[in-house]
């Protein structure tokens, strides 16, 4: 059966002369699917089973609960601002559908124009697609709020992947971070859609000042017909008004209004450890990141290093923090400024990236220890950026090579040292 | 003073427009843009472009400052000894620049404003001084000034370019400030495409604010190189 299917791919494998852009594809999916006859002739530096595809694999799989929780959560946020469900199961495919009807959109159009701008540059420099892509569009829609319209998301994507990547010359050439390269695209460019208290909770709107409900339309009605004929509950059922003195402030914002205990009185610590606060998709579930990071960790993927340099610079930055305590934010005790914002995920799975990070292993302490010390004092003592940890690790990606320069240089120098002590 | 003498060959028919003079009025345009492939005068590219009407006056100010500082320093430049050559430039530049600055603030003060120090800041806009040293000094007159209006063109029409794609993109409007003013997309009923009008098509529409930023300058410039590197393949591993 194998053979067979084996056989029939090799035999409509596109001209590579005729159609490049074909030849391009196919090849992509078809060394995607099946292990590729070509060997390497020389100069094999690594002799190991894994290649650019499973390593960018791992990172995907590692991902995949970030987008499990961050499904539900969509969900949870929204019928939590009309104070529906406020059970975690009460209603539970309507919260699933409600965020699948989200997160699908986002992650269908970030691969469509990622993948399309990364098979045509593929195609006109006739190489195979690398699959540089796959982690970059597992990690934009994660990174996003979840009423991100498509048209900017589809503009961020398009930067990123071309200004970030093809301009550099592709995969493994990139200085930053693409799929933070798209973030902070969103972030300058249309501020109003990815800042502030109203863009975390989906599904409302601002009129006047005052939180209304966005209609159920379109799409809705069809999972309606669905759910009536199961006699479960429909969109909508229980009324669309928003609870009083709602405000989809997040953690952070609250924060800066009134330190620790106005954070506390809008969210439990425990909601804020599991998850269920507004966010960015992927980054609200600090078990589920944990964990991802830890299968990065075991697969050899990531770098322990990075991440552990990283919470000591944020728990040193921290403490500094509470020992100066001007401000109510800076109050906050340290250990709990890793109960909110996206520190972990930024940490494990944005920072660890293997292109853009240091690559000695002493740069890698600095890098991340610099990351965590960055992102806190964004974090704590700039309130026009509610979350730190983009700039910081752009910031420090382009720092990474100089740290390793260093590094280096250091090195060099004390085994000249070396040899010439050796030599008297 | 002999080193300062013309180079170009010695008994070379001098023509009022011929072909190298047209040269030296396109070449600037593409081959040899002055900041696209020299890379000068960037900083004043990063710094005014937002808007087109003022990146139009600066252009304009720019090409009147290079060509008649070229055809000055031309003219002059077997007298002027090698040794302070450069201070002899700056004060010629000085002057025109004074005097573009001064008769901006006489008729357009509103400009002026808009453009405020990098009008002073043309004295050191590296292409006005390049074009001293590279060309003006090692050549007559008239085509030093031809140079100097194609160099003047170059830096405009990128400047340009830029203000055009920041302009529109980032706030919607063409020619903001100007006389003809035209506003493209926008939450009022004074756009052209009103996008908070009833039933709108691009209801979704939002400015880009990163084009505002000077960031996005450099990107467009970035960009821009990048395209002209594409076609043009005569521009590829000089630098």
């Amino acid at each position: 059966m194998k053979k067979a299917l084996l056989h029939f791919f090799e035999r409509i494998e596109p001209d590579k002369k005729k159609s490049p852009l074909l030849h391009t594809a196919y090849d992509a999916f078809f060394t995607f699917a099946f292990t590729p006859k070509t060997v390497t002739t020389d100069g094999v530096h690594i002799r190991d089973g894994i290649d650019l595809k499973r390593t960018m694999v791992y990172v995907v799989l590692a991902l995949q609960l970030c987008y499990l929780f961050g499904t539900y959560n969509i969900g949870y946020q929204h019928f939590h601002a009309i104070g529906q469900y406020p059970g975690l199961l009460d209603g539970l495919h309507l919260k699933l559908v409600y965020g699948l009807i989200k997160i699908l959109p986002i992650f269908i159009v970030t691969h469509v124009v990622g993948l399309g701008i990364e098979f045509y540059y593929a195609s006109r420099k006739g190489h195979g697609v690398e699959e540089g892509f796959l982690v970059t569009g597992a990690l934009i829609p994660l990174l996003m709020p979840p009423d991100i319209p498509m048209w900017i998301l589809a503009f961020a994507v398009a930067f990123a992947v071309i200004i970030g990547k093809e301009a550099f010359g592709g995969t493994g050439m990139n200085i930053v971070n693409i799929a933070l390269l798209a973030r902070v695209f969103v972030f300058f460019a249309y501020p109003t859609y990815i800042a502030g208290d109203e863009v975390w909770v989906s599904g409302l709107e601002k009129v006047n000042g005052v939180y209304q409900t966005a209609e159920y339309s379109g799409v809705y009605h069809f999972f309606d017909g669905i759910f009536k004929a199961w006699g479960w509950d429909t969109f909508g059922a229980g009324g669309t008004a928003v609870m009083d003195a709602y405000t989809g402030a997040t953690p952070l914002a609250l924060g800066y209004q009134g330190g620790w205990n106005s954070i506390v009185s809008a969210y439990t610590v425990s909601d804020m450890w599991w998850g269920f606060i507004p966010g960015s998709i992927g980054e609200t579930s600090k078990p589920l990141i944990i964990l991802g990071a830890l299968f990065l960790i075991g697969t050899g993927i990531a770098s322990w290093r990075i991440m552990v340099a990283g919470v000591f610079g944020v728990a040193f930055t921290g403490l500094l923090f509470n020992a100066w305590g001007m401000t109510p934010f800076m109050e906050v005790p340290w250990y709990y400024h890793f109960y909110m914002g996206s520190f972990l995920f930024a940490i494990a799975f944005m920072a660890t990236d293997p292109v853009t990070a240091a690559s000695t292993n002493k740069g890698k302490w600095i890098y991340g220890f610099l990351i965590g010390v960055f992102g806190m004092v964004i974090r704590v003592m700039n309130p026009a950026y509610p979350e730190g940890w983009m700039l910081a690790i752009l910031l420090m990606n382009v720092f990474a090579p100089l740290i390793d320069h260093y590094i280096l240089e250091a090195n060099m120098k004390r085994r000249a040292r070396r040899a010439k002590a050796a030599a008297q | 003073m002999a080193e300062n003498t013309v180079i170009s060959a010695p008994k070379e028919k001098e023509e009022w427009f011929g072909k190298k003079e047209r040269k030296l009025l396109t070449d600037p345009l593409n081959d040899n843009n002055p900041v696209t492939v020299q890379i000068l005068g960037v900083c004043s590219a990063l710094a005014i472009t937002t808007q087109v009407y003022p990146s139009v006056v600066m252009a304009i100010a720019v090409t009147l400052v290079t060509a008649f500082s070229n055809l000055a320093t031309a003219a002059v430049r077997n007298y002027i000894p090698k040794e302070v050559r450069m201070i002899a430039q700056l004060v010629i530049i000085a002057l025109l620049v004074t005097i573009v600055e001064l008769f901006l603030k006489a008729f357009n003060y509103v400009i002026w404003k808009q453009l405020s120090v990098f009008i002073g800041l043309i004295i050191t806009n590296c292409i006005v001084m390049g074009r001293l040293e590279a060309f003006a000094m090692a050549n007559k007159p008239w085509r030093s000034f031809l140079d100097g209006i194609g160099n003047g063109l170059g830096y405009g029409a990128v400047l340009i370019i830029v203000a055009v794609v920041r302009e529109v993109t980032g706030k919607g409007s063409l020619f903001a400030g100007s006389p003809i003013e035209w506003k493209i997309i926008g939450p009022t009923s004074a756009y052209s495409i009103n996008t908070a009008a009833e039933g709108s098509w691009f209801g979704w529409y939002a400015n880009n604010n990163l084009m505002v930023l000077p960031t996005a300058a450099l990107l467009l410039v970035g960009i821009l190189i990048w395209i002209q590197r594409g076609y043009n393949k005569k521009l590829v591993d000089i630098s």
